[in-house]
């Protein structure tokens, strides 16, 4: 399994990395603002990741960190 | 064991562009090959006018601001000052197929020995969304509120398939970064890019296809369908020109 780290107030919630991601790991918190006023991501099946970095690929802000 | 993180040559703050703009994407790319040729120190980077006027905020290597459209002028400037130099531009489409038309024509006619990084999203982003050069026959933008008619405004115009009939370009590609596939292409053109430049080999452009959810009226994810379904039939991706084709396989 891998570890995603998310530098969680530079998200601006534009979901392309919730696209990306071929397993369905990452969701936008609903029920949760960022100091810019996003719902950040999150990873809401963390044990699903295989550290493909295809989140990290596409996201502009360059806020997800992958480790294996 | 890490397999991905911010590259070194991109700065620790938060980018100041509008959700789901690529910019980002392809600032990180650019950062990525700084990083890999070990370039950063002796980088020179030229920062256009348009949404990415900031650039020179987001580039741990030295940065200058050029007047609009400019930067391939200033960068000659540089390049032939201090050739030992690493330099490029980072240059929109109003900044670079608009009023910077004559310095982009020009610097790629002379095969200055740079390397120019065009982002293509068929509008002009930071003044709210006017029509741009590159803006697709019919596309709807503040300018153009019932399409774009080319009778009345004429035709977008084709940045790489215009280059590449001059005698002086080293290398011209198009490239988008709609999707991770096209992301790792696009990371390939752009080192190529650098690389003739650190091999001395002359002028490279690299146009990325690249998305405005805001002044589109899309979301991020629709804005990348719309780059696929709408821009990259009309902007064919793939390379233009290269000199030294042969010599690189």
């Amino acid at each position: 399994m891998a570890k995603l780290t998310f530098k969680t107030d530079n998200c601006k919630g534009c979901g392309l990395c919730v696209n990306a991601c071929p397993k369905g790991v990452l969701s936008l918190a609903a029920d949760k603002i960022n100091k810019k006023g996003h719902h950040p991501v999150e990873a809401v099946a963390p044990e699903k990741c295989i550290g493909c970095a295809f989140c990290a690929t596409m996201c502009p802000d360059c806020i997800i960190k992958v480790e294996k | 064991m890490v397999i991905f993180d911010k590259p070194h040559a991109l700065a620790d703050v938060p980018l100041h562009y509008c959700p789901g703009c690529t910019h980002g994407i392809i600032h990180r790319l650019v950062a990525e090959v700084i990083d890999e040729l070990g370039i950063e120190g002796k980088t020179v980077g030229i920062a256009p006018v348009g949404c990415s006027v900031m650039a020179y905020n987001y580039f741990n290597c030295d940065m200058i601001e050029a007047a609009h459209g400019r930067a391939p002028a200033v960068a000659t400037g540089v390049k032939r000052a201090l050739p030992e130099n690493i330099v490029f531009t980072y240059q929109g489409d109003g900044d670079l197929a608009s009023i910077g038309m004559a310095e982009t024509v020009h610097s790629a006619a002379r095969n200055e020995n740079i390397t120019v990084i065009f982002i293509n999203n068929a509008i002009y982003g930071m003044t709210g969304g006017q029509m741009a050069p590159t803006s697709l026959p019919g596309q709807i933008t503040q300018t153009s509120p019932y399409g774009r008619d080319v009778n009345h405004c004429g035709y977008p115009i084709k940045i790489c398939e215009m280059l590449s009939t001059l005698d002086g370009p080293e290398y011209v590609a198009r490239v988008a970064v709609n999707n991770v596939k096209n992301v790792r292409a696009a990371k390939k053109a752009i080192k190529k890019a650098f690389e003739n430049q650190v091999n001395g080999l002359g002028f490279s452009l690299v146009e990325v296809i690249s998305s405005c959810p805001t002044n589109w009226g899309l979301t991020p994810e629709k804005a990348l369908e719309w780059v696929e379904s709408k821009m990259i039939p009309y902007y064919p991706l793939g390379v233009y020109k290269d000199r030294h084709a042969d010599s690189n396989e």
